[in-house]
């Protein structure tokens, strides 16, 4: 591939990714906003391949956009009455985090364009990354690579818990 | 040019912070606890992305494998989060984080 199609191509997937991004801060319906979001996790997902890191992209696809996005659009639905027509929401503060959006924006520009070169090192990460992420879990992360089994057995049995149907409190009233 | 044309770390940190900035006024400027979540998401996103990049031009595995950690972990978050919403649904009637004021019925 030339490195002229390579430029294109990143700046074709930066562009999708910020401006879906925005899209979903700025619009007022929910559902453009979570349809939206679906645009931001695939460009991300690009960037990451283009860091070489083939694997957490496929990792983002599946998790985000196949179980993340879902959940956050059965939480739009379960909240929303579905007959209901309009699914706004209202907005608070808007010229203070506007303020706030373009300083944060700015200052960290300002950091990284002027705290001097990075220097990359001798030893990028170049072609797949697959097998050494096997190597890696298996040897130096395999404490924190458990304890994640162990956190999301945790979490996915406490959400479980807190959504379920409560009868009692149904007969309560 | 040279800027423009040489995709080097300095355009993957810029992409991160304008979507740092834009997850953080989702979360201070919305009232939607969803549309709060997502601005959580793209802040996280935004941190995984800056993991990445300081790994690929740094060479080390580091970033790597606590970005993936970070995914884990933001599935986990989404799942108790939206349990969480769902309860304030049915206690308020409504996800709107402005008017839930109170810690019992």
């Amino acid at each position: 591939m030339s490195e002229f199609t390579y430029i294109i191509i990143f700046y074709v997937f930066a562009a999708l990714t910020v401006f879906s991004a925005a899209f979903v801060v700025f619009s007022k319906n929910v559902i453009y906003s979570a349809f939206s979001l679906l645009f931001t996790f695939f460009g991300v997902a690009a960037l990451y391949v283009f860091l070489s890191a083939d694997f957490i992209a496929v990792t983002q696809v599946v998790v985000y956009v196949g179980g993340i996005l879902v959940l956050l659009l059965f939480g739009v639905m379960f909240t929303n009455t579905i007959m209901q027509t309009e699914l706004r929401t209202d907005v608070l503060h808007v010229v203070p985090g506007f303020i706030l959006l373009v300083a944060i924006i700015a200052g960290m520009l300002y950091t990284f364009y002027t705290t001097g070169d990075w220097m990359p090192g001798d030893m990028q990460l170049q072609g797949s990354v697959v097998e050494r992420i096997g190597f890696e879990t298996m040897s130096r992360y395999m404490l924190p690579f458990e304890m994640a089994s162990i956190l999301l057995l945790v979490a996915l049995v406490g959400a479980a818990f807190l959504a379920r149907f409560d009868k009692v409190h149904k007969k309560e009233h | 040019m040279e800027l423009f044309t040489a995709i080097g770390l300095n355009h993957f940190l810029t992409i991160s912070a304008i979507l740092f900035g834009l997850g953080l006024f989702a979360v201070m400027t919305r009232k939607n606890a969803i549309v709060i979540l997502m601005g959580v998401e793209l802040i996280l996103n935004a941190a995984n992305i800056n993991f990445l990049a300081f790994s690929k031009y740094n060479g080390g595995m580091e970033g790597v494998m606590f970005s993936l950690f970070v995914i884990v972990l933001a599935a986990a978050e989404a799942a108790i989060a939206l349990a969480i919403v769902i309860n304030i649904f049915k206690t308020f009637k409504t996800v709107d984080v402005s008017s839930v004021d109170s810690m019992k019925e």
